[in-house]
């Protein structure tokens, strides 16, 4: 689960991670007060969106921007009114950008230097790692790409956690002077009880600045947690923003399903993650394009079915259905018996071509054969994938 | 014969008494397994009765391998409680602990992890299907099924099959048990950022075997554990090897259903590990519908027989 930079900035302060003054503002009338709390002076107004490239990005309205400096309150709170819910479009949005519900304020910071800070799992070792360069404010992939040397690893033991060495090590890595290093060390030392306190999946500051005044701040922050430890965090899982997420992967999480919109136009229905990716892949292998992901789970119930096609339908891209099916345990023709009754139920007009193997597949078939629907029947996947793709182009 | 676990293996359940754990503890008396105990703590000295079988439960890992000699433990215990679950195993040194539960905290798998470094007990998963070694009856019977998959739809033979993936694993075996290719054990090591047992570690194990002539190895998106074995495959194996990559279409940064399952990188994606594996000289298969004659096209390069 991703939150926004003000709500990370809100958990920095909590565990002691020193960031620029800052406050949120929901509505337009939100941000006198926002900015009241504020000194008088340079301010940053920033778009809240869960999405990257908010500086480089641009409002639909042709307002350039996400990120401005403003030399005065008066002038941020004008372009506060810009960007409260306009949308705004960044590389990482997609073309519909997403509607910018909140803005953050902060205290334009003075800056001697940018760098980069981050924690997250290192999955060859299954350690916590801090990752660190001396090149902040540039992409980090660029970094590691160009530049691998300037980029430094510390894996930390979880029996023992974060030792003084390596917090040390970081800092003679990164060259800070004597009172940088002093804040940088408490700051370093937070951060990392945060990431396992909080059970996130990575902290990302990029850039972590140091000041002319000898201090280190967070000027930005990028956090996302762990979905299977949310269950410990209530108030972690308060900071959830339904607005940031696909309505349709909302609705399939609540029935129980795992969906991920694509940009395609064949959608796959499927039993068991594994299978469900391959079985975009083979879509494409056949000259087709998947129109999402979605695994029904390794044992799937008709209700489960039905929300399935629902959500799919959903899509007004969807040209054609594609339903893989391996049932091992679960009975082929109870999903046969839940697909016949969703197509019914929808109506449905467009190609469906169906996958069954497994566990009665002969009663599954049958039941798909007598319903007197028009469902194409697969053998291998390989057979039904090349039918699907035929029948949508 | 074959690795990790036996027809002969005997295996505890725990979570024997929950919906999920007590639905597959049955499927596995029914395959013939040999399932000698359950452990719910607070429902020691009950018995698991199911088709004229009569299973004891325990209140602790220790107790019920002391009082069955069951030296392997799978695992059904809810996300919440199935690290110390499988600390449980560990503790009472079992040779093997498959852990079933989806959706464990990463933070509880890395402490997990640690703790478990210099045990004597092996992890598989979690988050995996389990593990199944075929017998010799109708449908594969008699053999040891631990966890979650189909049994009847393996067969009795000389392939090893390793997978982060249920469905995918089961397509694989169906595949091959098709074409009347056997298994010597079927492994799936789960689809979790942080795992106990790894592809390479079951290779590893299979290439030892002599009762394995030939390997199936499946992977996906995310990390670069394939990568890893690829590489060691190439430097050691001389037995035929196919294998599939699952993700090729995946967008960045989305996360495919299986938490581990997500593109980071350049390093981590699909096409990038169907790079290694073809540089390693694994026949890699075109689509998933292709493994099974993948390995026969490696195993005919190699003049290696199949069944």
């Amino acid at each position: 689960m991703n939150v926004h930079e003000y709500q990370a900035k809100a958990l920095f302060e909590k565990f002691g991670v020193p960031v620029s003054a800052g406050a949120a503002a929901r509505t337009a009338g939100e941000i006198d007060a926002a900015l009241a709390r504020l000194p008088e002076g340079p301010t940053m107004v920033k778009a809240q969106i869960h999405a990257g490239g908010r500086g480089k990005g641009t409002f639909k309205d042709g307002f350039k921007g996400g990120v401005k400096f403003c030399p005065t309150k008066a002038e941020a709170r004008e372009i506060a009114g810009r960007m409260l819910g306009n949308t705004l479009v960044t590389a990482q949005t997609g073309p519909a950008g997403r509607v910018v519900r909140a803005l953050y304020f902060t205290e334009a910071s003075a800056i001697k230097k940018e760098y980069y800070l981050a924690i997250l799992l290192d999955r060859a070792t299954s350690r916590p790692v801090i990752v660190a360069s001396t090149e902040g404010g540039v992409e980090i992939e660029k970094v590691a790409h160009e530049t691998p040397e300037k980029l430094h690893k510390v894996l930390v033991d979880p029996a023992y956690g974060l030792a003084d060495f390596q917090v040390r090590e970081i800092i003679f890595k990164l060259g800070f002077n004597p009172a940088e290093a002093k804040s940088a060390g408490k700051l370093i030392r937070s951060l990392y009880a945060m990431f396992w306190e909080t059970d996130a999946s990575m902290i990302e500051i990029n850039p972590l600045i140091t000041t002319p005044a000898g201090g280190t701040l967070a000027l930005d922050a990028k956090v996302s947690f762990d979905d299977n430890a949310l269950f410990r965090h209530p108030e972690i899982l308060a900071l959830r923003d339904l607005n940031e997420e696909d309505p349709k992967e909302v609705e399939a999480s609540k029935a129980g399903l795992s969906y991920i919109a694509l940009d395609g136009n064949i959608a796959c229905l499927v039993n068991g993650a594994g299978l469900a990716m391959s079985t975009m892949d083979i879509i494409k292998h056949f000259g087709g394009n998947p129109a999402n992901f979605l695994d029904v789970g390794g044992g799937a119930t008709k209700e489960q079915v039905s929300a399935a096609f629902r959500i799919i339908l959903g899509d007004p891209h969807v040209k054609g259905i594609f339903v893989n099916i391996f049932g091992g345990i679960m009975d082929c023709n109870v999903i046969a018996l839940g697909i016949v009754e969703a197509v019914r139920e929808t109506g449905l007009k467009m190609p469906l071509v169906v996958r069954l193997e497994g566990n009665n597949v002969v009663a599954g078939k049958k039941t798909l054969a007598d319903s007197g629907l028009p469902i194409t029947s697969g053998d291998s996947m390989a057979d039904a994938a090349g039918k699907i793709v035929k029948l949508v182009a | 014969m074959s690795i990790l676990v036996a027809p002969d293996s005997r295996i505890m359940v725990q979570g024997i008494t929950g919906a999920f754990g007590a639905r597959h503890a049955q499927l596995s008396l029914d395959y013939g397994t040999r399932v000698v105990a359950g452990v719910t703590p607070g429902k020691g000295g009950q018995f698991f009765e199911h088709a004229g079988h009569r299973v004891p439960i325990f209140n602790s890992v220790a107790d019920a391998a002391s009082a069955t000699g069951a030296s392997v433990s799978a695992i059904f215990v809810p996300p919440a409680f199935a690290a110390d679950a499988i600390l449980e195993c560990a503790d009472a040194r079992l040779d093997l602990a498959v852990a079933i539960t989806e959706g464990i905290p990463v933070r509880d798998m890395v402490r997990v992890k640690r703790a478990m470094q210099g045990s004597r007990t092996r992890l598989v998963g979690p988050n995996c299907p389990g593990i199944v070694t075929p017998g010799t009856g109708e449908g594969s019977q008699g053999g040891c099924r631990i966890g979650i998959a189909p049994g009847y739809i393996h067969r009795k033979g000389h392939v090893g099959v390793v997978s982060r993936s249920g469905t995918l694993t089961y397509e694989a075996v169906f595949q091959l048990t098709t074409r009347n290719i056997g298994q010597s054990t079927c492994v799936g090591i789960g689809g979790d950022p942080v795992n106990g047992t790894s592809h390479l570690d079951v290779i590893k194990l299979f290439n030892d075997d002599p009762d394995t002539v030939g390997m199936v190895v499946i992977g996906e998106i995310g990390g670069t554990a394939e990568v890893e074995a690829a590489r060691w495959i190439k430097q050691n194996c001389r037995k035929p090897v196919a294998g599939f990559i699952a993700g090729s279409t995946a967008p960045a940064g989305r996360r495919m259903g299986h938490a581990g399952a997500i593109v980071g990188g350049t390093e981590d994606t699909a096409a990038a590990k169907i790079a290694v594996f073809r540089e390693c000289g694994i026949e890699v298969a075109e689509t998933p519908s292709d493994m099974a004659d993948a390995l026969i096209r490696a195993a005919k390069a190699r003049g290696v027989t199949l069944s």
